[in-house]
This record gives structure tokens, sequence and C-alpha cells, in this order.
């Protein structure tokens, strides 16, 4: 089982898609971005399995997995960043209130 | 009485985890790793089904370091073991603070808290389902030409890629790293009025 590389592909497709329920579903503008996060994960779980079973990819797997880390560091700090922002104008965080745009 | 009703949580909680690694170390014939797997699996995805479920959004950000902590376990066991340090130094360390931080700074006593999803979340859980379901058959159809067994990756080789093949994105990715948290500043700063000078 921890020696098929389909075991981790479909633990990452699973946790995946547990993410794009939670980005789809959740009301607070946080929690989508807690789903955006576990997404990230999904895909670094991927990558990292496939550096770990196809010899051709074997350290590259590794370097492209912390890469991706440093990108989504950014992506938290800027969205983070955002929310709190409009927060202050709206006093809301929640994302279907957020309509300045919809009247 | 409250301390034992925690004391209970932690024991069905701990009940979980530990089921599925002897459910396949005692009578699936697994190894040791089999075992690991299992259990970080199970932790992994219940914080993260925890995560997008619970009413409560600090709670959920505690399950969300669970479910990254788990995951680090899950490289580990992959064989990236440098893979699963950034892990907890990155996500665990840094990411998590920075979204507690963030949910303690925008979250009102006085806001609707009892309506946790949007309308559309049935469709949403559909989607999601059969997203899982698309990503386990394509999985499990297509022939990657892996190897039959993972590979430990030795940290010195990783750097000496990382360091040579890979010298340009790895500076690429600091100036990225450091335009993005001046702008995180500078968005989320609080304007100040127009100081007389």
């Amino acid at each position: 089982m921890a020696d098929s590389l389909d075991t981790y592909l479909i633990l990452s497709g699973a946790l995946f898609a547990i993410g794009t329920f939670g980005f789809l579903a959740r009301r607070n503008a946080i929690s989508m971005l807690m789903s955006i996060e576990l997404m990230l994960n999904a895909v670094n779980l991927a990558i990292v399995a496939f550096g770990s079973f196809i010899p051709e990819l074997k350290a590259h797997g590794s370097v492209i997995a912390l890469m991706v880390m440093a990108v989504a560091a950014a992506e938290a700090t800027v969205g983070l960043a955002i929310v709190i922002a409009i927060y202050r104008n709206r006093k809301t965080p929640l994302v279907d209130e957020y309509d300045a745009m919809r009247r | 009485m409250r301390a034992w009703l925690y004391l209970l949580a932690a024991a069905i909680a701990g009940a979980v985890i530990t089921t599925p690694a002897l459910l396949v170390y005692v009578f699936g014939g697994g190894t040791v790793d089999d075992a690991l797997l299992a259990s970080l699996a199970t932790l992994m995805l219940v914080s993260a089904l925890a995560v997008v479920t619970m009413r409560d959004i600090i709670r959920c950000g505690l399950a969300m370091i669970v479910s990254f902590l788990a995951l680090a376990g899950i490289y580990v066991v992959a064989g990236a073991p440098l893979v699963a340090a950034a892990q907890v130094i990155v996500y665990i360390g840094a990411i998590s603070v920075l979204i507690l931080f963030a949910i303690m700074l925008t979250q009102s006593k006085a806001g609707p808290a009892s309506l946790v999803f949007q309308t559309q979340a049935l469709p949403a859980a559909i989607a999601a389902i059969v997203l899982a379901v698309l990503i386990g058959l394509g999985v499990s159809a297509t022939d990657w030409g892996e190897a039959a067994e993972r590979v430990q990756l030795v940290t010195s080789e990783l750097a000496t890629v990382l360091f040579r093949d890979y010298v340009l994105p790895f500076e690429v990715v600091s100036v990225l790293l450091l335009a993005a948290v001046i702008g995180g500043v500078f968005v989320a700063k609080r304007e100040t009025e127009a100081e007389p000078d």
C-alpha cells in the first residue's frame, strides 16, 4: 500500500475534492482561503508522490514542492491582507454580503 | 464533569486514528509503513473534513493545523523528509499562525455565525464527490510507468539539484515572496488621515 503511487494520488484527489467543496460551499472568506490551502496541499502531495516513484523525477519533485510552498505562502499573505482590508470597509467576513458591484 | 467529556472525546479520536493502522497491520498483513500511512491518511482526511464543515471557525483553523501535520507525516512515509520539515515550518509555523490571526481580526461576536454554508452547498458537495470519483478513476486507469518501490531522497542530492538546476527559480521565488509580503503589509495597513506637515 505504501509502495504504490496510486495510493498517494487517490489520497491527493480526495483532499483536493474536500478543498473544492469547502471553497464552493463556505460563506466565510477566511474559510474559503483555508480550503484553498487544502487544495494546494493536495497538489503538493501529488508532486511529492511523483517525485518519489518516478526515477527520472527523483529530486525534481521535492524541489518543485518547495517552490509551490513558497508561492502558497505569498498567496496566503496577499489573500489574508485583502480579506482584512475588505473587512475594514464592510464590517463582515461573509462573502455573500460583498454585493456592492451587483446592485 | 467537563474534563471527563474532553477525555472521552480524546479517547474516541485516538481510537478512530489507530483503528485503520491496526486493521492494516494485523489483519491486512501490511508493513509498518502501510499502517502508518493508513493512520495518517485517516487523520488527514477527517481533519480536512472538519475544516470544511465545522461551525466555529477557530476550530476550523486548529483542525487545519492537524491536517497539515498529518500531511507532513505522509511526506516522511513517501520518502521526502526535507519537504516534511518545510511543511512543518512553513505551513504550521507561518501560514496557520497568519490565518489564525486573520480569523481573530475579522470575526465579530455579533455576526451571524449560525449559517455556515452558502445556498449552493448541496450542488457543491455533489460536484466535489464527482471530482473525487473522476480523479480516482483516472488515477487507477493510467499507467504512470512508476517504479515498484519508492526511493528515499537524500538531502544532499536535493540540494545539488536545487542550487544548480533551479537557481533562477529559487531567486525569483524569493523576490516574489518579498514583493508579496510588502504588498500584503501595504494592503492591510490602516489608512491614516492626512497628517499635517
